[in-house]
Order: structure tokens, then sequence, then C-alpha cells
């Protein structure tokens, strides 16, 4: 069965047309709570990566391997709990990302807080565990977990340069429109974030309706 | 009495002020996802305020009986994640046998508090914030119970705004999860009118 599935293909599918927030509208936590600029929001999109492609790669050699060493009956009793297994693994590499941070990067780790812990909730690692990497092999699960974890990046930065250049008049830091340009602070607070992500998630839908329609 | 308006405070804060959806973006999965009728939002609503409160209290005991003791607090994460499943898997199956009605109306929802963000941000929230602060245990619970009011609260309002939504003139691509996140905007733009109370 994975003999049809093409690398780009793969990818291209991720990002674009099954895109984690705006096409199945998982994880909106991390993604409303960590865009109040460009830089925590590639920070944030980089870390659930980074747990995404580990835990992919993990279940898919978990579960061939179960396959392999255990009979019929005992992997459907196996099956039973695989979602708590699941959760243990991401849990796992949720703790070492954590400690990653906070060594490497504690000005980041601050900024993000909470939501560091919180990929472990997030319903994109546990969702693509759950329909992808526990029934495909080691290489597509790997290739999965970075098309949809470039994807969830890629909509972060989005909405992350949208609020930062709305709410605070710069981009990674730097001012665009001088100091005459007053900045909508509401952009970089929490109604802001709802708002934003409301209007961009219409767009693409506006944006995919006419496509749909030419076609 | 001090001690009483500073728990008082954590209430206050916790409910309205820093309320977890509209403030801290936490389980905005279900917040969207179950805002369809007021109905459902109450029983929702309840399943979360109850599984909100009986965290709170056991992954205090958790960490200060079982993590502190051992020095193994950099498991936090894993810890809290399992009794929080084997939590509300317990309360499922306590809920079956003694109330049945109970468990009818919430039942549906039940399973999907495990995986939803808020219960385990209350548990963060309280180890980062409130442990060893003295009362640390009445104020964790405190904590939790308002944080599941406050997504109770927001929710009910939500709902019951949608329920009127349904029947407002909106252009084709808005319809559904956009207009609902631009609702809860303004929601969000009506609660931070409350962040001088405190």
């Amino acid at each position: 069965m994975s003999d049809k599935k093409s690398i780009t293909g793969e990818l291209y599918r991720g990002i674009i047309t099954e895109n984690p927030t705006f096409g199945l509208c998982l994880g909106m936590c991390p993604s409303l709570a960590t865009t109040t600029s460009v830089k925590n929001a590639v920070g944030m999109g980089l870390s659930t990566t980074a747990v995404l492609i580990a835990s992919n790669i993990t279940i898919s050699v978990l579960v061939h391997l179960m396959k392999q060493f255990s009979n019929d009956e005992l992997f459907q009793r196996i099956q039973k709990i695989r979602i708590p297994l699941f959760i243990v693994v991401i849990a796992s590499f949720v703790t070492v990302i954590d400690f990653v941070l906070k060594g490497y990067f504690p000005a980041l780790s601050k900024e993000l807080g909470l939501f560091i812990p919180l990929i472990v909730v997030n319903c994109i690692i546990l969702g693509r565990a759950e329909v992808y990497a526990s029934k495909n092999n080691v290489f597509y699960s790997f290739i999965d977990g970075l098309g949809m974890g470039l994807g969830f990046t890629g909509s972060l930065a989005l909405l992350g340069a949208i609020r930062e250049i709305l709410g605070s008049g710069q981009i990674l830091g730097l001012s665009l429109f001088g100091p005459a340009f007053k900045p909508a602070i509401i952009f970089v607070l929490a109604p802001g974030a709802f708002l934003t992500i409301g209007f961009v998630m219409g767009f693409f839908r506006y944006i995919s309706s006419i496509r749909s329609k030419k076609i | 009495m001090a001690e009483l308006g500073s728990i008082l405070k954590i209430f206050i804060a916790v409910v309205i002020v820093n309320n977890f959806v509209l403030f801290r973006f936490l389980g905005l999965c279900p917040y969207i996802g179950v805002s369809r009728n007021s109905e459902a939002a109450i029983g929702m609503g309840m399943a979360v305020i109850f599984v909100m409160a009986m965290t709170s209290a056991v992954t205090w005991m958790i960490y200060n009986y079982l993590l502190v003791p051992f020095h193994i607090e950099y498991l936090n994460i894993i810890a809290f994640i399992l009794a929080i499943a084997a939590l509300v898997q317990l309360v499922e199956m306590i809920m079956q046998k003694t109330s049945p009605a109970l468990y009818e109306s919430l039942g549906i929802y039940l399973p999907l508090i495990t995986t939803n963000c808020a219960v385990l941000g209350v548990a963060i929230l309280n180890k980062d914030t409130l442990f060893g602060h003295s009362l640390s245990f009445i104020k964790c619970l405190v904590q939790g119970t308002g944080a599941g009011l406050g997504f109770a609260l927001a929710l009910f309002l939500m709902a019951t705004i949608r329920e009127r939504l349904e029947l407002a003139d909106i252009p084709e691509s808005l319809k559904g999860i956009p207009i609902a996140f631009i609702t809860a905007a303004l929601l969000a733009l009506a609660f931070l009118g409350f962040s001088g109370m405190l």
C-alpha cells in the first residue's frame, strides 16, 4: 500500500491540502497562544515538529515490532491499550524537548511557558500516531511527521507575522513603519488572536471554494 | 483572614479575569467543537468542572507524596497525563454504576476530556504557581474548580450565541468555525474589560 506514495506527495499533503491548523483544525490552543511574534511561533512549531517526528518514528517501530513478535490474539489485546501507550511515548519526548529548550533557549522556554508541556495533549501528535504512524512504515511515518510539522510551523509563522506586524509594527524585531506608526496592541492580546485566526481561516476557505468552482 | 482573601482572589482571577479559554487559550478544541447547542455545552461544562477539581486534588497528591520523596519531579508531565487518563476512566466507571442518568448525559464528553488541554493545563499551572505556598492543597482545589467554572461559563455563552448565529446571514466562507473564532474574539474583548478588577 505504501508503494503508491511519493515523498513530495506526502509532504505536499501535510503542508497544504491537510494543513493541520487551517485544514483539519487541530492543535488550536498553541496556534493561538504562542503566535504573538514570529519568533515564538516558529519556536513552538519546530518543537512540535521535533516531538511529532520522534513520536511518529517510535510508534511506527513499536507497532511493527509488536506485530512481528506477538501472535494475533496478543496483538488484539495490545491494540486495546494503544492510546495510553502512545501518550506515554509522546509524553517522554515532550519531557526531553522541555529540558532541551530550558537548557539551550531559556528565553524562548520562558515565553512559551505552559505550552511546552501541553504539546503532550496537542491533538495533531496523537492524531497522526493513531491515523498514520501505527499503519505505515517507518520512513513514511517520518515523512508524514515532517510534512505535518512543517505545515503546522508554517501556519503558526503566518499567524505570528500578521499579529506581530499589526500588533507591534515589527517583524522579527525589525521596525517596519517608523516611529510615527501606532500599532493596534489588541492584536498581540487575546482577542486579536481569535480575530486573526477567524479571518485567515475564512480567507483560505474562500480561496479553496474559488478553486473548486474552476475545476 | 489574609489567606481567605488570597483564596478568593485566586478564584475570581481564574473564573473571570484570566479565563482559561478566552485569556489563556486552553481547551479550544472542545470549546469550538461542543459549542453548537447549549444543552451539550452544559453537559460538557459540568463534566469539565468535575474532572478539573478532581485532577487538581490528585495531581497535588501525586506530586507531593510520590514525585518529591523519590526526587523524580522531572517526570511530572508523564505522571500527570497518566493520572488524568486514569481519573477520567475511573470517573466514567463510577458514574455508570452510581448515576446512570448523569452518565447518559455526560457519557460522550467524558473520554474527550483526557485530551482537553485545559485539564493538563490546570495541573501544570497549579504546579508552577501554587505548589510550595501555604495551604497549597486548598488553593489548588479552588483554582481547579474555578478554572472549570470559567471554562463552563465561556462555553455556555458561546453556545447560546452560536445558536442565534445559525439564523444569521453570514458570508459562505466564514460559516462554521471561522465565525465561531470571530465571535470568540468579541467575547474575549468583553472579558478583557475585567482585567482592571485585580
